[in-house]
């Protein structure tokens, strides 16, 4: 997407902690004692490899992965087809409701593909026909009505 | 003195408290949970407890590092959907879900005429290449579920098809999703 993004050389150790931590720290109180072990390196280097990991952007968070529904509120996945003369209009409009809390564009008719996050379902309703006022299209609205698996693993 | 943590999905104070303390992430020192248990006025113990908690309760999905999928070469998703029959859609939605490359499967409502996809399941690669041959794969997964609408149920005139993928080409905007401090 962001066409001068590199991809960093990386060491082995650092992709194997890469690989490890994506699936997950054990709990307990010395974690990267054990992720040491599991990539055949000693404490400190993991930690301090890790927080530089961190520092460059290479990871972009380390921590609890909440599942966002439990943190109380609704959500939704919706959708708009916008003409590309008002896209970036659109764009703006949507952007502007701070419930919006990530928006894509996707190559389809249906060009603008975004997650509304509010406190209620009652809000929920009322966000989409807000949008609907404010940029005249009519938003497919495809709320989740089961979840079979959530979590990235992107090997490195 | 023992912690109270409620069996299901509603948060005490004190779980509140915690989520607010970690959305942001973990510090990557020695003992993460001392600091943590340090914040809480709780033990290490009863912090540890209360994090296997959250864990068995669906509340944490895991600990974990969240790559930069552009930094590590991940540059091509796609969200690909599929209209698969409704007395289906449990059973292979979970094996779709369990396929390695799949980051998020979910099952969504369609509206006809216009939108006909009831499975979303999303890819990454590194190339367009890599994310065809993983939709290749769904579709020999769904085979057999597939519905083939007649040009009847089409949207004037045109075929709905019984599956496609969506590559995304700009990011318009990304905000992280949080606890609010209130309540």
């Amino acid at each position: 997407m962001n066409k001068t993004q590199v991809v960093p050389e990386l060491s082995s150790l650092e992709r194997a902690l890469i690989n490890v931590l994506q699936h997950g720290l054990p709990v307990c109180e010395k974690p990267f004692e054990q992720v040491a072990e599991q990539v055949g390196s000693d404490e400190q280097t993991v930690i301090s490899t890790l927080n530089q990991l961190l520092e460059q952007k290479v990871l972009t968070r380390f921590g609890p992965m909440y599942d966002a529904a439990c943190l109380g509120g609704a959500f939704t996945l919706a959708a708009l087809s916008v003409p590309d003369d008002k896209f970036e209009q659109v764009t703006e409009q949507v952007n502007s409701f701070e419930q919006i809390a990530h928006n894509y564009k996707r190559d389809h008719d249906y060009n603008m593909w975004f997650v509304i996050a509010t406190e209620s379902q009652q809000e929920i309703e009322q966000v989409v026909k807000a949008i609907e006022a404010k940029t005249g299209f009519s938003v497919l609205n495809v709320p989740k009505l089961e979840e079979f698996y959530v979590g990235l693993y992107l090997p490195v | 003195m023992s912690v109270s943590t409620s069996q299901s999905k509603e948060l005490t104070p004190l779980e509140r408290q915690y989520i607010l303390l970690t959305q942001n992430g973990l510090p990557i020192v020695e003992k993460p949970y001392h600091w943590l248990a340090e914040q809480l006025d709780l033990t290490v113990e009863q912090t540890l407890a209360m994090t296997e908690s959250f864990k068995e309760r669906g509340i944490i999905r895991r600990i974990a590092a969240v790559p930069n999928h552009y930094k590590l070469g991940y540059q091509f998703n796609g969200m690909t959907v599929w209209d698969i029959s409704d007395e289906h859609a449990s059973e292979f939605g979970r094996l779709v879900g369990q396929l390695p490359f799949v980051s998020h499967c979910y099952l969504r409502p369609r509206h006809l005429p216009s939108w006909n996809y009831n499975l979303f399941a999303m890819v990454h690669g590194t190339t367009q290449d890599e994310i065809q041959k993983y939709r290749s794969q769904i579709k020999d997964l769904l085979q057999d579920v597939l519905v083939e609408r007649s040009s009847n149920d089409a949207n004037q005139g045109n075929t709905l098809r019984s599956n496609d993928m969506l590559t995304s080409s700009k990011i318009l905007k990304k905000t992280g999703l949080r606890l609010k401090q209130k309540q």
